[in-house]
């Protein structure tokens, strides 16, 4: 029967809010600085943002060669 | 490596029901304690008795969602980039393409790099002679490197251990490990090569142990198609987060098969997600053509990275190895390079002649991936740009 079903369905609704409303938070401010710190200390181990070194980097300006 | 805040391993005696078990904190009537996950959610029926009528727990849900949304608020202290604005900006760098792989007859789906990095599994829209159906739309690498699960519009993940001896026909070893009731849209091994996560477009994620096929756990809650999966990256890990077409992104305790946390702050679908690599907190990409960060401690989205002239949906997103770039590939066939801290863009590559379904960074971080609809894949790194 739909009544029941959805009375079912809305229990489980209410569980989980129930659940989800006793979570422990912490302030935005708190989780920013730890995730910004991860970032931070784990930067030199990061390939993708710092690039490769100019010695190897193919886009380095050439040495020009002359005739001798 | 990393600790899951949230889901502490820590093993004591229950407060209720004083068995040795692991424990999570509760608060009842502002106090903590410390419940196994059974009085937990026995404590969360409380009070739910037969004869509650559907208007009062209709009420009683309005109420709660009212009070998460001020839990959550009270908290939000602060933006994310506003505590990033001493952090040094990135330097120019510029992303060339190593690779371009052209192997695949029609659109790439999805793909995924092998731990030894050198190696790289996709799948297409096509009828290959080892694939079963026409579309295989999720693929992933099994952790040895040994074997890649895959599957699609067949409803099934079967598992293919991998030769290299070109005698062999891989379609004769393959294992049909998972079966849903509507495709499959995602799919990846746990930390070994035992047991694969499943999400589908029946509405459930599932847990299979890939020897007997076995349903070891199953996640329901979504409200439409689960688009998209991805593990915490803990070694204990024992969480992952799916989204779906109900716009919601949920994490879920493989253990248990509980939702643990809910966020419903995207406008549509949600194509993509992905850990930070912290653990603490995911990405996500939608086609409100928007990608979000949602932290799980603070229990909210403390980021956006959109652009007004961004219209098209987020298909794939990942994370650069420190979690300071996020890729986002869109389906205006550009890939968009986002500062995670400072909610930035930082670059937009172009390239593809079609919209970008796929996009992984290597394991080792050099490099990135990305699969098309225009038939190919793009494997590229940066280089750092330097005015002489």
């Amino acid at each position: 029967m739909s009544g029941s079903s959805s009375v079912a369905a809305m229990k489980k609704v209410v569980q989980q809010l129930r659940l989800e409303a006793r979570l422990n938070r912490i302030k935005v401010s708190q989780a920013a600085a730890d995730l910004k710190q991860f970032c931070l200390q784990n930067a030199q181990h990061d390939p993708l943002p710092t690039g490769v070194s100019s010695s190897t980097n193919p886009f380095r300006p050439q040495k020009v060669c002359s005739f001798l | 490596m990393c600790d899951q805040t949230f889901l502490v391993n820590v093993f004591g005696s229950c407060d209720k029901c004083f068995k040795q078990r692991a424990l999570r904190p509760v608060f009842k009537k502002s106090q903590q304690l410390s419940y196994c996950s059974t009085c937990a959610e026995i404590m969360a029926t409380e009070g739910l008795h037969e004869n509650e009528t559907l208007a009062s727990l209709k009420s009683e849900a309005e109420s709660l969602k009212g009070k998460l949304e001020e839990e959550r608020a009270k908290l939000h202290d602060v933006e994310l980039h506003q505590v990033a604005e001493r952090v040094e900006a990135l330097g120019q760098f510029v992303m060339k393409t190593r690779r371009t792989l052209k192997g695949h007859g029609n659109k790439v789906l999805c793909m995924d790099w092998c731990k030894d990095k050198r190696r790289i599994v996709s799948s297409s829209q096509e009828h290959a002679v080892t694939m079963p159906c026409t579309w295989v739309m999720a693929c992933a690498y099994a952790p040895s490197g040994c074997a890649i699960a895959c599957g699609g519009l067949d409803n099934k993940c079967s598992v293919y251990p991998l030769t290299f001896d070109k005698n062999e026909n891989m379609a004769a070893k393959k294992k049909s490990v998972a079966m849903h009731t509507n495709y499959l849209s995602a799919c990846s091994f746990t930390n070994s090569d035992m047991q694969i996560l499943t999400a589908s477009g029946d509405g459930t994620c599932a847990l299979w142990d890939v020897e007997s096929g076995q349903l070891l756990q199953s996640f329901h809650g979504h409200g439409a198609d689960v688009l998209c999966l991805d593990l915490a990256p803990s070694e204990t890990g024992n969480t992952f987060v799916s989204g779906g077409c109900d716009k919601k992104a949920m994490v879920w305790d493989m253990r248990s098969g509980q939702c643990v946390q809910a966020f419903e702050t995207h406008e549509s679908d949600i194509n993509s997600v992905r850990y930070y690599p912290s653990g603490d907190a995911f990405a996500s990409g939608s086609d409100d053509a928007t990608c979000r960060l949602y932290d799980l401690r603070a229990d909210r989205e403390v980021a956006i990275y959109s652009k007004e002239s961004i219209i098209f949906g987020a298909s794939s997103v990942d994370f650069s190895l420190s979690g300071r770039l996020l890729f986002a590939g869109y389906n205006d066939y550009t890939i968009n390079v986002w500062d995670v801290l400072k909610g930035s863009r930082v670059s937009i590559l172009f390239g593809h002649e079609n919209r970008v379904s796929t996009l992984r960074v290597s394991p080792d971080g050099t490099a990135f991936c990305s699969g098309s609809w225009d038939h190919t894949l793009r494997v590229r790194d940066a280089f750092l740009f330097s005015c002489v």
